[in-house]
């Protein structure tokens, strides 16, 4: 159907049109997925954080207790 | 049988229960998207010929048209989750619609974005206030004032019924953008594809709508559950599950899975 590359990418005269559309979806799709990653590992990361504490002053308590 | 089987339907209005159940399905709704949507491509611009009118690009439709139906379908979707959070105080609910708003609102800007560049070639003009492109519009502003106003109030519950209260008030524009270009004169093309008549267009064109359409659904569940996931445990920082979930051992590199974690280190990083 097309002749060559540069035909696929003139997209007979509308290219500015159609990759402004395409390329629009695929930056807000990528940037949509990357944001919810990062945003996943903070809590991930703050989780561990809070579990580390809990551990951390469970043994302080159970120490106490012994003494 | 029946009580059986309503038992397991509560039981993912848990949120562990929900958080795991996420990690089993997003990898599967993930990887349905890439498939669905390279065969849409592939279709889209390989298979389907020019349009005899509009030549290339009409190939627009393809991102256009499931970007505004998902647009439309998450606001209802979010509009139904505001009705069970505000009726029966279901926090999920209220993650749940919290999580849709922001792929709907993308999905919006996405429709209305694709559709002004489609308009240049096709109409002569980027944008016209009619009553489609201006109800969409509406659309887009009803997401992020939802947005806004979860985010307003300092308790976080009354924020979300604040929100809630307007998801369902602005329920009422989804049928007018749907129905605007039946019920008023407007530049927008009428419908090519509803429920009832066959569609207007070659058969290969609408081939690639549907494979770009199921595309959509996919990654919208799979990004929107995600959403969930990571608001579900946020909210729950200091409950005992969360943190086991998120694996109580140190580094992101190597964590230990606890019993009951699933799958989650495998999928740590994804989406």
């Amino acid at each position: 159907m097309w002749d060559g590359i540069g035909d696929f990418l003139a997209m007979g005269g509308h290219a500015p049109w159609v990759w402004g559309s395409y390329g629009a979806a695929a930056v807000l799709l990528v940037l949509e997925m990357v944001l919810l990653g990062r945003r996943r590992q903070r809590a991930y990361a703050l989780l561990r954080r809070r579990a580390r504490a809990r551990q951390t002053a469970a043994v302080g308590h159970e120490a106490g207790g012994d003494a | 049988m029946t009580r059986k089987r309503r038992i397991s339907w509560f039981k993912f209005a848990s949120p562990p229960a929900f958080v795991a159940l996420v990690d089993r399905l997003a990898p599967w709704l993930w990887a349905g998207a890439v498939l669905l949507a390279v065969a849409g491509l592939y279709v889209g611009f390989f298979v389907a010929p020019p349009d005899y009118q509009q030549g290339n690009s009409y190939r627009i439709m393809f991102l256009h048209v499931p970007a505004a139906w998902m647009g439309m379908f998450l606001y209802l979707l979010m509009a139904v989750y505001a009705i069970i959070h505000l009726s029966w105080r279901v926090r999920l609910a209220d993650v749940m619609a919290r999580s849709l708003a922001p792929t709907g609102a993308l999905m919006t800007a996405l429709s209305l974005w694709t559709g002004s560049l489609w308009g240049a070639p096709t109409w002569g003009t980027y944008w016209v206030w009619d009553a489609r492109l201006t109800s969409t519009l509406l659309l887009l502003f009803l997401f992020l004032g939802y947005l806004a106003l979860h985010a307003s109030a300092s308790d976080r519950e009354k924020g979300g019924r604040a929100a809630s209260l307007l998801a369902v008030v602005g329920v009422v524009n989804v049928p007018i953008i749907y129905f605007s270009v039946k019920w008023w004169n407007t530049l927008h093309q009428g419908m090519s594809v509803t429920p009832t008549d066959a569609p207007s267009m070659a058969p290969s064109m609408f081939a690639a709508l549907m494979l770009m359409t199921a595309a959509c659904w996919l990654y919208a569940a799979a990004i929107g559950l995600r959403r969930a996931q990571v608001e579900a445990l946020e909210r729950e920082v200091d409950s005992e599950w969360a943190q086991r979930m998120a694996g109580s051992t140190e580094g992101a590199e190597a964590p230990v899975p606890e019993p009951g974690a699933g799958r989650m280190a495998d999928e740590r990083g994804q989406g």
